[in-house]
């Protein structure tokens, strides 16, 4: 056996009986709930960031960046003075950092399959759509770093929200429905272009117009007539609208059910076709 | 049981224009090991792909352990393991998390999982190593580390796709003493290869596949004895004695003798063994020296050449598609 060689001390042979012993081990317990598996799959989105933690340089400093910039750059020119402007941009700049983040989940997504560590999930007995399920509510952790950092920079610079800390977290609670939701495209993406580049191209193309064509930033009342028009389609618009109304205390209006629409919209659509290919890639 | 292992019908998965597997049929019995000799793009991976349900065959079909692996996938998946040509588990976790992540989505509950994940670590040699992320592991231990992933539930068929490519001898003795272990204990395991010796090695049974085909199937014996009774190697002691050397020995063993990348050598496959001593002799009569001289069975290389017109090792035109 060669168990009997000199071996150093950390890399030991492996072992035939042991392996043996291994595989008699007869246990096989019984099959996981599609909830379980996606845990699973969640907490092993969580563990990678235990190892890289790098990966939160994004949903940390990135919203900090933005929400700064953004809040100066345009308070004193839009509202006359940031303490004004901020009760507007807030719940915005909230949505357009998580949202913007959501892209990394396509490019996460192909580095993975590209590794060949997918290959291993689509080969186990498990419900199919839980390494993607349990991928984007690890993303959802990220995503509510994201929230957390951008609620507490605009708390500093003067921000106080009128529907108080539940509105607050309600809000959030919505903006993460509709970036789990938004999160199936870019899944989808993942699997039909080739390299993260492209895909980071591609999803930076559609999130543009959803982002800045929108009343994140500007009250749409001041944007030419055409501008407009796409900006009251725009469900990004929509999600601003309630998370606004949510947070600042005011009334909520249809746009909490319109937003909702559009994540089940979503999920159905960009689910479907994510599952489509995930099923039966090339 | 009496079902086969793995049997297809006319199995078929097309890229574009290309016909990665082009109508495979095969019929594998259960227990050892079924080796898949082909060369880099002969479509060995899109077989194994097929078979473990990660892609559709466009046009034949196929059971695996009597399960139909497009009606059933399910069922084959819950019996079948497949160890990637890439290292099938995640490098960013460690040795230890992908075993007992593997674990929980067999079901095991968390202390199950990390008693599993544990013994296995132990059985492989990495209980030191596991702790630390796959990505710092050297080739033979990211090897071992995949294979043990794939036996955290016991599986009744292993699927090995080239599982010693680019490890050093050491480590791959060791996955041949891993695959050995688990013939031993019953596990009927296909392995996909590109190396001859490897399949000379560990393989039962090998079918012979290039260019999305199978052109060849049955033991090493068999195969090898299709080709001939016997190769004779010949190296002279001078290289400038080799011509001389060659058109004497095709005088006198009546076949053709192919000269070696190897400046002294020269190569023969024989139909009568009777002839080589007396080849030998008329060698050493006309003062040619030999520094060497072996008869042996030929090698799965000059099988394969002998089979496909190409040596294994040139990749034949087709791109293998990995993912």
């Amino acid at each position: 056996m060669s168990t009997e060689e000199a071996v150093a001390p950390v890399e030991r042979a492996p072992q035939a009986h042991a392996i043996a012993s291994a595989l008699s081990s007869t246990e096989r317990p019984a099959r996981p709930s599609a909830l379980s598996t996606s845990v699973t799959f969640g907490w092993r989105a969580l563990l990678k960031i235990k190892h890289v933690p790098e990966q939160l340089f994004d949903v940390t400093v990135f919203p900090v960046i933005m929400t700064l910039l953004f809040t100066y750059l345009f308070g004193g020119a839009i509202a006359g003075s940031v303490s004004e402007y901020i009760a507007y941009i807030a719940p915005g700049v909230l949505v357009q950092s998580v949202l913007f983040i959501t892209m990394y989940t396509g490019t996460t997504l192909r580095t993975d399959i590209d590794k060949g560590v997918f290959d291993r999930f689509r080969s186990l007995p498990i419900w199919r759509p839980s390494p993607l399920v349990g991928m984007l509510l690890g993303d959802a952790v990220r995503f509510i770093v994201a929230a957390i950092v951008t609620s507490i920079v605009c708390l500093l610079i003067g921000w106080r929200p009128g529907g108080g800390f539940v509105g607050v977290v309600l809000g959030v609670a919505l903006l993460l429905v509709f970036a789990f939701s938004l999160g199936w495209i870019w899944t989808f993406l993942s699997l039909i272009l080739r390299t993260p580049g492209a895909i980071m191209g591609v999803a930076s193309f559609v999130l543009m117009p959803l982002l800045f064509g929108s009343n994140i930033f500007v009250d749409p009342s001041t944007m030419p007539g055409w501008l407009q028009a796409w900006v009251d389609v725009n469900p990004v618009s929509d999600l601003v609208t309630a998370v606004r109304a949510l947070m600042n205390g005011t009334e909520l209006g249809s746009e909490l059910g319109i937003t909702l629409l559009w994540s089940a919209v979503l999920v159905s659509v960009f689910g479907s076709l994510t599952m489509w290919k995930y099923r039966n890639p090339r | 049981m009496a079902e086969l292992a793995i049997e297809t019908h006319g199995l078929v998965k097309t890229y574009g224009e290309t016909r990665a597997v082009d109508g495979i049929d095969l019929a594998i019995e259960r227990g050892g090991v079924h080796g898949f000799l082909g060369p880099n793009g002969a479509g060995k991976t899109t077989a194994i792909r097929m078979l473990a349900t990660l892609i559709r065959a466009d046009a034949g079909t196929g059971t695996v352990l009597g399960y139909d692996i497009a009606r059933q996938a399910d069922e084959v998946r819950s019996r079948v393991s497949l160890t990637g040509q890439f290292a099938s588990v995640d490098e960013d976790l460690t040795g230890r998390e992908n075993l007992r992540l593997i674990a929980k989505l067999y079901g095991f509950g968390g202390a199950g999982a990390t008693k599993r994940a544990n013994e296995l670590l132990e059985a492989f040699g990495l209980a030191e190593a596991g702790d630390r992320v796959v990505k710092k592991y050297s080739g033979g231990m990211r090897r071992r580390i995949d294979i043990a992933a794939s036996i955290v539930v016991t599986p009744e068929l292993l699927f090995l796709d080239e599982p010693t490519t680019g490890l050093d001898p050491r480590s791959r003795n060791e996955v041949w003493d891993i695959v050995r272990a688990m013939v031993d204990f019953g596990t009927t395991v296909m392995l996909t290869t590109q190396y001859l010796d490897e399949a000379d090695q560990l393989a039962d049974r090998i079918s012979v596949i290039d260019t999305g085909k199978i052109i060849a199937e049955g033991t090493a014996t068999e195969l090898k004895a299709s080709v001939g009774s016997g190769t004779l190697h010949v190296r002279v002691m001078d290289r400038d004695q080799r011509d001389n050397a060659r058109s004497l020995l095709t005088r006198e063993l009546d076949v053709p003798v192919d000269v070696t990348a190897d400046p002294q050598a020269l190569t023969a496959a024989i139909d009568d063994r009777g002839r080589v001593t007396r080849a030998l002799t008329a060698l050493d009569e006309s003062g040619i020296g030999i520094a060497q001289f072996s008869l042996g069975q030929p090698s799965l290389d000059e099988v394969f050449l002998a089979l496909t017109g190409h040596a294994a090792d040139e990749p034949t035109t087709q791109e293998e598609d990995a993912a």
